[in-house]
């Protein structure tokens, strides 16, 4: 076949779905109908391959499987589907997987309808003038109305739906159907061997045996071993040893084509150096102009990162760096804590993303850390005038060195069934937001608009959001800008002694409220310790709340013979292992959830 | 020759009490025959090995042992006797529910040369044993104990337990006031756990309510010390009370480190500096007797700081705690060069007491032996 006709049979396309949509089953179906491996290979959810996102249903990385279908017409086509995350904090992520595509698919729940995150991604996908193509999902379920899910798409979103596939991925049914639109709708790729090699880096990451493997979309040109390759960001030349397609493991071909998804090495040993977003060419015949690189993301959410063993400061620095290549979201540079020593202050795109690198950290990378308690950034005008900007609550000035502070306020949308807009204003309210307006999108059906401070986002919004409306509201917001604002800082005082990794920063009138759910929340992470502890939350130097955890009273094991020895034992070995993994604040033994756990409480309980 | 105590389990039982996870079959009752005679053939195989040792104390598990067929006892210590040094056997104790108790099952004890029998009375109140899954009441159990004082066995051990659901500190002082105006010379006085795979932790791992708080936990175990004291029981261990000369020799084995042998399935053994665990089920228990195998599941070859550090776990459950010398003498080492550090912080803590060549738990450190424990782990 010739190198033109080949490209015409070639779809790059990317799946846009809400968490929980079914995205991950339906592209496990596409696997599965199209051949590419039999039903006993199939592990489930084959795309979803780091253990965190099989346990949490969620998709955190981009994954890449090449499909080849047989359609209605006779002809193969190569169908390259490039995953995308489907959380509001990896909005950075899908971008970069968009931009490797001409199409989408959009799968929507026959029963939940279009969700706010949906939508940003939808967004996301027509402004790179992606063919979006629509699914309906999960019509085996009790409580699906494609009908009125059908109709949802076309007023909000205003697709063409009169052919929309009606599928279940959880049963197979109309799969087929999904694999003729993408054959049939998405657009086949541009560009031709004939220009020189202009190929996007869309993710990059370390093989022990082949160093920095590049997973690329060649948009003009073509790569194969041998070349010598030039990065068009950093300059650095490589000569390229393989490349390959992803099936969904790497598998080496020849070459790879305009047109084409697949992967490159050449014997890069840093990371950096393929920094994604970057462009490949052919360093001896360059295109001209670079790739546009990623819509640009900032961090929104810091905290302190600490190494639960203090030996671990090295090795969890060179963790981050690991990270960061390939998740240019991540920011952080060192710090210090009286609590906990020697660590990181990092930078996230939300609370999620923070969470699953914590996890990340700790899985991947065997470490043992400590996290501390979130924070936005803050801009503070200091009484001689000098601007400052706080991401650390410990160094926010004295009271009285401070004019004013300010702190950044999003524009959140949160879409849900209007039977839950009572709770949602009610939540709103609670944490400071402003409202701005309110839209219907059909009758059942509204999108709330709020101004909210992202510090009240933070904490623990999405999920006492999530338990409000059982599940049905969906919520997605951007950086608005600065507004001044009373703000305090709220110390933790445990055993008498100020824990710097414990203090936030909140709203003058939160502070009570706060400080008492803080000192309740410690309580009970807390265990009992050998002797009393008195915890207590502080602003301005006054004790505002106090709880005690009194003194262990019980720990033993009350029978012990001959056939319980080495099972008691092992469970002394596990108490053991989880008291190491404790952290000594002054003489009390801290949980390293500790940290984070105190911000996240529901009110109403 | 070395002293030996030897552990035989019965893995039968009437019905599963909720808390129970020892290794039981109420259902099996059909593999009872054939059970028994391959746990012949063990204790066979097991005593080739075993020709310079001589017996000092049997103790039948279970399960409910006194609820098989007691002609099934008899057999098993008759052949337990042919294959063993027995000159110098001192105490064959039977665990029984007192539901399962009748007098012929007695007179064949009698005629196994069993001296000690172990009830398992748990609680007075009869509303609590129907609540843990008892079937016995209290006034079957003060029948059959009566029978059992008049078949002449006069040392018998009471199970008690506390910090059960809905459980009362009155309730637990009633219980032990009502035992301890019989005439028994060994009580064990347990704490509820609730341990995986039984009906309890289910019930209860989520949900807390029903049980008794930490401190209430606390209460009724000081005030059971206290009341068992009153009435002549001193505490050896931190579940088991005695009338003096009355210490169960079986299980201070346990406690203090010394070889013993356990057949049956699940039975656990500590000899040749290994500890090994039999097989836990029937199917490979039979099948490896049957290719002439020792039953073994799993064994763990124990080192000598292993060795000393379950020395010190163990020993330090007893309230006479170790003895600094007898220590000395085993493992050629001074205790406190072992575990120096360790000694001085819960010295410190208040969780130890050394003096006069001993090391043992204060109140305290037996509350939160755990802590103590966990830090003597090799």
């Amino acid at each position: 076949m010739k190198i033109d006709e080949r490209r015409s049979r070639v779809r790059n396309f990317s799946i846009i779905a809400h968490i929980d949509h079914g995205k991950s089953t339906l592209a496990d179906r596409m696997i599965e109908k199209t051949g590419l491996l039999t039903q006993r290979e199939m592990q489930e959810q084959i795309l979803d391959n780091m253990d965190l996102e099989r346990e949490r249903g969620i998709t955190i990385k981009l994954q890449t499987t090449r499909l080849i279908y047989k359609a209605k017409d006779n002809n193969e086509y190569i169908f390259n589907l490039i995953d995308t995350p489907g959380h509001v904090d990896f909005n950075y992520e899908v971008s970069r997987s968009l931009a490797a595509c001409e199409g989408a698919l959009l799968i929507v729940d026959a029963a939940q309808g279009i969700e706010a995150q949906t939508l940003a991604n939808v967004y996301l996908a027509l402004d790179q003038d992606l063919e979006i193509v629509p699914v309906i999902n999960k019509i085996d379920l009790p409580s699906a109305r494609p009908e009125e899910v059908k109709k949802e798409i076309e007023d909000v979103i205003g697709l063409d739906c009169e052919d929309i596939p009606m599928i279940s991925a959880k049963d197979g049914t109309n799969i087929e159907d999904v694999l003729e639109s993408i054959a049939n709708k998405i657009p086949a790729p541009e560009g031709t061997n004939n220009d020189p090699l202009k190929a996007l880096v869309f993710d990059s990451y370390y093989d022990t045996y082949k160093g920095v493997i590049a997973d690329i979309r060649v948009m003009e040109g073509s790569i194969k071993p041998g070349m010598e390759i030039k990065m068009m960001n950093t300059g650095k030349k490589f000569e390229v040893t393989e490349v390959g397609i992803f099936a969904p493991k790497q598998v080496p071909i020849d070459q790879l084509n305009a047109g084409d998804v697949g992967y490159v090495s050449a014997s890069i040993k840093n990371v950096s150096d393929a920094r994604v977003g970057d462009t490949i060419t052919d360093a001896e015949n360059p295109t001209k102009k670079a790739l546009p690189g990623y819509k640009k993301v900032t961090p929104m959410v810091y905290c302190g990162i600490y190494p639960a063993e203090g030996e671990d400061f090295n090795n969890v620095r060179d963790a981050l760096e690991k990270l960061q290549v390939n998740d240019a979201a991540l920011v952080f540079e060192p710090e210090s804590s009286a609590a906990l020593g020697f660590g990181f202050r990092c930078g996230f795109l939300g609370l999620l993303h923070l969470e699953i690198m914590q996890e990340r950290l700790e899985r991947e990378f065997d470490l043992n850390i400590v996290t501390t308690a979130p924070s936005v950034i803050y801009k503070v005008k200091k009484t001689d005038g000098e601007d400052i900007v706080i991401q650390n609550p410990t160094n926010l000035p004295d009271t009285q060195e401070i004019e004013y502070m300010e702190e950044p306020i999003v524009e959140a949308s949160i879409m849900s069934p209007t039977d839950y807009v009572g709770p949602i204003m009610e939540l709103c309210e609670s944490r400071r937001a402003t409202f701005k307006n309110m839209e219907y999108l059909e009758e059942t059906r509204v999108v709330l608009y709020y101004d909210i401070p992202l510090n009240e986002v933070i904490y623990d919004f999405f999920d006492t959001l999530k338990s409000r409306t059982r599940g049905y509201a969906s919520l997605d917001y951007e950086l608005k800008g600065y507004r001044q604002s009373d703000l305090v800082k709220l110390d933790i005082l445990i055993n008498k002694e100020v824990v710097d990794a414990f203090s936030i920063i909140v709203h003058r009138e939160k502070a009570y409220e706060r400080g008492r759910l803080i000192a309740e929340k410690l309580k009970d992470v807390i265990p009992r310790q050998m002797f009393a502890i008195p915890i207590q939350a502080s602003l301005e130097k006054k004790i505002i709340a106090r709880e005690t955890i009194r003194a262990l009273r019980k720990d033993v094991l009350s029978k012990c013979y001959g056939g319980d020895i080495s099972r008691k034992k092992k469970l002394l070995a596990k108490q053991k292992e989880g008291k190491k993994r404790m952290r000594q604040v002054g003489n009390v033994e801290v949980p390293q959830d500790a940290f984070l756990a105190v911000l996240k409480f529901d009110e109403d309980k | 020759m070395k002293e030996l105590g030897l552990y035989i389990h019965i893995p039968f039982c009437e019905s599963k009490c909720y808390y129970c996870d020892f290794i039981s079959y109420p259902n099996k009752r059909n593999f009872i025959e054939i059970y028994v005679n391959y746990l012949i053939k063990e204790i066979k195989m097991q005593s080739e090995k075993l020709k310079n040792y001589k017996l000092k104390t049997v103790f039948i598990g279970g399960g409910t042992p006194s609820s098989i067929d007691a002609k099934y006892i008899y057999k098993i210590l008759e052949e337990v006797y042919k294959e063993f040094n027995t000159t110098f056997l001192e105490e064959i104790t039977i665990e029984a529910n007192p539901n399962t108790i009748d007098e012929n099952k007695l007179k064949l004890y009698k005629k196994s040369n069993i001296n000690r029998i172990s009830l398992g009375l748990q609680s007075s109140d009869n509303n609590i044993l129907k609540r843990i899954g008892r079937t016995h009441t209290k006034e079957v159990f003060l029948k059959n104990y009566k029978l059992i004082s008049k078949y002449g066995f006069s040392n018998i051990n009471i199970d008690i337990m506390f910090n059960l659901p809905k459980q009362t500190l009155y309730e637990v002082e009633k219980t032990i006031n009502f035992v301890t105006k019989l005439d028994v010379k060994h009580i064990s006085f347990y704490s509820l756990k609730l341990e995986e795979g039984t009906p309890f932790f289910d019930k209860y791992k989520d949900d807390k309510s029903s049980l008794p708080s930490e401190d209430l936990e606390r209460e009724m175990y000081h005030k059971g010390i206290e009341l068992l004291k009153n009435k002549n029981f001193h505490q050896y261990e931190i579940s088991n009370f005695h009338k003096k000369n009355y210490k169960c020799k079986h299980n201070l084995l346990y406690w203090k480190v010394k070889p013993y042998l356990g057949v049956g399935i699940g039975a656990h053994s500590n000899l040749f500096n290994e500890r090994w665990g039999n097989e836990i089920n029937f199917t490979n228990y039979f099948k490896a007797l049957d290719n002439n195998r020792l039953p073994i599941f799993q064994s763990e070859r124990i080192d000598k700081n292993m060795e000393m550090s379950e020395y010190v776990i163990l020993g330090l459950r007893l309230n006479e705690g170790i003895d600094k010398r007898v220590f000395y003498k085993r493992f050629n080492v001074n205790i406190e060069k072992i575990y120096k550090s360790q000694i001085k912080k819960f010295e410190r803590e208040g969780l130890l007491n050394n003096f006069n060549n001993r090391i043992k738990l204060t109140e305290r450190g037996r509350d939160i032996s755990n802590r103590v424990f966990m830090e003597l782990l090799t």
